[in-house]
């Protein structure tokens, strides 16, 4: 234990090699935009890019309002379908006859790419606002059902024997063994459901959005503006990222008893 | 230390004492900070050159390392074929009859490793690695995790296995009696730092048999060697109690 | 799977839970007073027009365009998971065994990966010549990222004391990977690309509503722009039939591959 918590504390090597890499790739880049190698004849080269950004869209309120609205999207979508998808995979997970019934038929919708609901959202959404928010919605849904589900049937009988025989109640067996045992999937699934949140939500925004980061991109391309598609592309990746690292952080608060990763 | 061609020595000591440092050493897993090991007068590792395993020298591991993907047909054939030593069929052939020697493994030589009991399991390891003909044998805590009745068949077994083959075997283990019962010699060793504390020379008759356990020179032995390791545990655990203090 | 699998309550229940979800589209369609669900189309007419010799709106399964959009879909879906696989496996294997490899190329990953892949769509139509690359190439890039990922942590999850064992039996480098590592590795592979194959899927229905001229992903959203609702779900109908069943066949190669593990886990129980 001692030597766990004094691990946590060093920092990391530097990896020198890694370094190298992402230089190399940022210079092939440069060289292979402005040599004209096929391919990158329409591409903008990585200086122009940061100059275009530090230019034009560090002060510029539109950009920064398009990174507020897709976060939004993703937050809304991927909260609603934790809020509805974790209590619906704990009772797949614990009441037979539910599942028997209910199951199958997720089975049936979840193999359906999210980006598939999109006409029948737009249809149904009165505002193309929430019609993104469910496609949202969807992307993360069955992850964390599934995960759930999965969780709670592979949840050792011996540890609810145990409880019983300890005198413990089905509440108690709920809130001490089932949340628990189930939090490690949890997080496994909003791991997995933010990555394709984001996926989800850039892509309904080209097809439907009126703004947001994939917007954006999507009319960098239709202006021809290459810069633009780049910047948009960045920034989604950073936006991303942002939350993959909240997400991580959440994850290492619900479970205090793991060293996580 | 020397090891005789053909000899059954096993050691014995202290989890942490090294033990399984110098089975990798000897198997040629992990380097040598000092001093040297012989195999036939050749330096086998050194300081100074990298550890290099060979097949003169097979392992069977603590946990068991047959490949589960392969049939148990397969994993015996498996080194004999890699090392152009038998084209398939000679190995085939060379595999059945050792199967088949070894307690009628030979029955069950199309399963899967996973379908089998851990008894046979490491009978089938053990043939795996005498396929080879390895000048030595490295048995690392083969039966550890075995109840004590299935432990007792599976010493019959290798018994029997050392009388077919009479390999030089080392057996590594935390058992007394099972290194007294099965070995020629039993080499003891002190923890931290991990040295030889005494050698004991077993001579009961081979070959042997489970009531010999109760023979008088066999308890004589024991309490020999008990005398010895003990000291060494209490040693060790005041030390420990000391470090956690 | 006993014989008498049809008499068991499991069976029955599915049955009545699918009646119920298609019972309840159709009254919340055609009866709840909502304009929200009245724009939907009922499942009737779904079915109706799907097998219908002469389908209103021109697709059924009695149409040519149909098979037209899903020899599409599935070609594209096809290319870019075999090239996934080429590259993605013998990377995955290479960054997990060679460290320094490892260090190279896990940067360049992590810089790469956090950006969605279908952030990628406009550039790659720039940089590609044809829409049918980009498409290619944006579906490509989702299953190759998960099936490096698996890869890699299939190798790195092999119990070392087989690489020892095999060492131990006089192993070369080459009958380590061809002997450990790659059937080591396998169940972990066969993993990543079940989820390759559902991510593939799910970027080229993407793709294909943004950027293609046919596939089911075009279809859906052509339908949509024409009115043409009952087609839509015939569109997401079939991309679910066919996700289901590239992810079935995947595993049914894989228990052929694996045979020692559906036999093992067969007796475990």
């Amino acid at each position: 234990m001692a030597q766990d918590i004094k691990s946590k504390f060093r920092w990391p090597q530097f990896n020198w090699r890694g370094a190298i890499a992402i230089v190399g790739f940022f210079a092939a880049w440069h060289f292979f935009v402005k040599l004209g190698v096929p391919g990158f004849k329409e591409i903008a080269a990585p200086f122009d890019v940061l100059q275009t950004f530090l230019t034009r869209y560090v002060n510029n309120q539109e950009y920064w309002s398009s990174w507020v609205s897709s976060f939004k999207r993703v937050l809304y979508g991927f909260l609603i379908a934790q809020v509805l998808g974790i209590p619906l995979g704990l009772m797949l997970g614990t009441r037979e006859v539910f599942h028997n019934l209910a199951y199958p038929v997720i089975e049936i919708l979840r193999p359906i790419p999210p980006l598939a609901w999109v006409p029948i959202s737009i249809l149904f959404w009165p505002t193309t606002e929430m019609s993104i928010i469910f496609i949202c919605f969807i992307g993360a849904f069955f992850i964390i059902v599934i995960n759930v589900h999965d969780a709670v049937r592979s949840i050792k009988n011996e540890h609810i024997w145990l409880a019983q025989s300890l005198g413990a109640s089905s509440g108690q067996i709920f809130r001490r063994i089932m949340i628990p045992s189930v939090i490690p999937s949890i997080a496994v699934g909003m791991t997995l459901g933010i990555a394709v949140t984001w996926n989800v939500v850039i892509a309904a925004e080209m097809i439907s959005g009126g703004n947001g980061l994939g917007r954006l991109t999507w009319e960098g391309y239709v202006s021809h503006t290459v810069t633009v598609v780049i910047i948009g592309m960045i920034s989604i990746g950073l936006a991303g990222y942002l939350s993959t690292i909240v997400v991580d952080y959440l994850e290492k608060k619900m479970m205090p008893w793991r060293v996580v990763r | 230390m020397e090891i005789e061609p053909g000899d059954f020595v096993a050691i014995v000591g202290p989890s942490g004492c090294g033990k399984s440092t110098l089975m990798n050493i000897i198997a040629g897993f992990d380097n040598v900070t000092e001093g040297q090991v012989l195999l036939d007068g050749q330096p086998l590792a050194t300081a100074t050159t990298p550890p290099k395993p060979g097949s003169d020298r097979v392992v069977v591991f603590q946990n068991g390392a047959l490949f589960p993907w392969k049939t148990v047909l397969e994993n015996v054939m498996y080194g004999p074929v890699i090392q152009n030593m038998m084209t398939p069929s000679q190995a085939e052939e060379r595999a059945m009859d050792l199967l088949a020697k070894c307690g009628g493994l030979n029955k069950v030589a199309a399963s899967y490793p996973p379908q089998l009991s851990s008894g046979m399991q490491r009978r089938v390891e053990i043939v795996r690695a005498l396929i080879n003909e390895p000048k030595i044998l490295l048995l690392d805590e083969p039966f550890r995790a075995m109840d004590t009745v299935s432990k007792t068949v599976m010493h019959q077994h290798l018994l029997e296995m050392y009388r077919v083959c009479r390999k030089t075997i080392v057996f590594i283990t935390h058992d007394l009696e099972e290194a007294i019962y099965l070995a020629d010699r039993v080499v003891v060793m002190t923890s931290r730092p991990g040295t030889i504390k005494s050698i004991i020379n077993v001579k009961l008759p081979r070959p042997r048999t489970p009531n010999m356990m109760l023979s008088a020179e066999y308890l004589a032995l024991k309490a020999q060697a008990i005398a010895g390791v003990h000291e060494e545990a209490k040693k060790a655990f005041e030390r420990g109690e000391r470090e956690h203090a | 799977m006993e014989a008498s699998w049809w008499k068991s309550s499991k069976f029955w229940l599915m049955w009545v839970g699918y009646i119920i979800a298609v019972a309840a589209w159709y009254a919340s369609v055609k009866w709840l007073p909502l304009d929200s669900f009245n724009r939907l189309p009922d499942p009737w007419s779904v079915i109706t027009e799907w097998f219908s010799p002469e389908p209103v709106y021109g697709v059924s399964i009695f149409t040519p365009i149909y098979y037209q959009h899903i020899f599409y879909s599935v070609y594209r879906a096809t290319a870019s998971f075999v090239l996934a696989v080429v590259l993605g496996v013998p990377l995955g294997i290479l960054m997990a065994w060679s460290p320094k490899f490892d260090a190279y190329a896990s940067a360049l990953v992590g810089l790469l990966r956090p950006i969605p892949p279908l952030a990628w769509i406009p550039l790659a139509i720039l940089m590609f010549p044809g829409i049918e690359l980009a498409v290619i190439y944006v579906t490509f890039l989702v299953a190759f990222f998960a099936t490096v990922m698996n890869t890699y942590v299939g190798v790195k999850s092999i119990d070392p004391d087989y690489f020892r064992a095999a060492l131990s039996l006089g192993s070369k480098p080459r009958d380590i990977l061809r002997h450990v590592i790659i059937p080591g590795a396998l169940p972990n592979i066969f993993t990543g690309l079940q989820i390759a194959m559902g991510a593939a899927w799910f970027s080229l229905a993407a793709g294909e509503m943004i950027a293609a001229q046919y596939g089911l992903g075009f279809m859906i959203f052509e339908s949509y722009n024409l009115i043409q609702f009952p087609t839509i779900v015939i569109g997401m109908a079939t991309l679910g039939i066919a996700g289901f069943m590239s992810s079935a066949i995947i595993r049914v190669v894989g228990n052929k591959l694996m045979r020692w593990r559906v036999q093992s886990f067969g007796i475990g129980g």
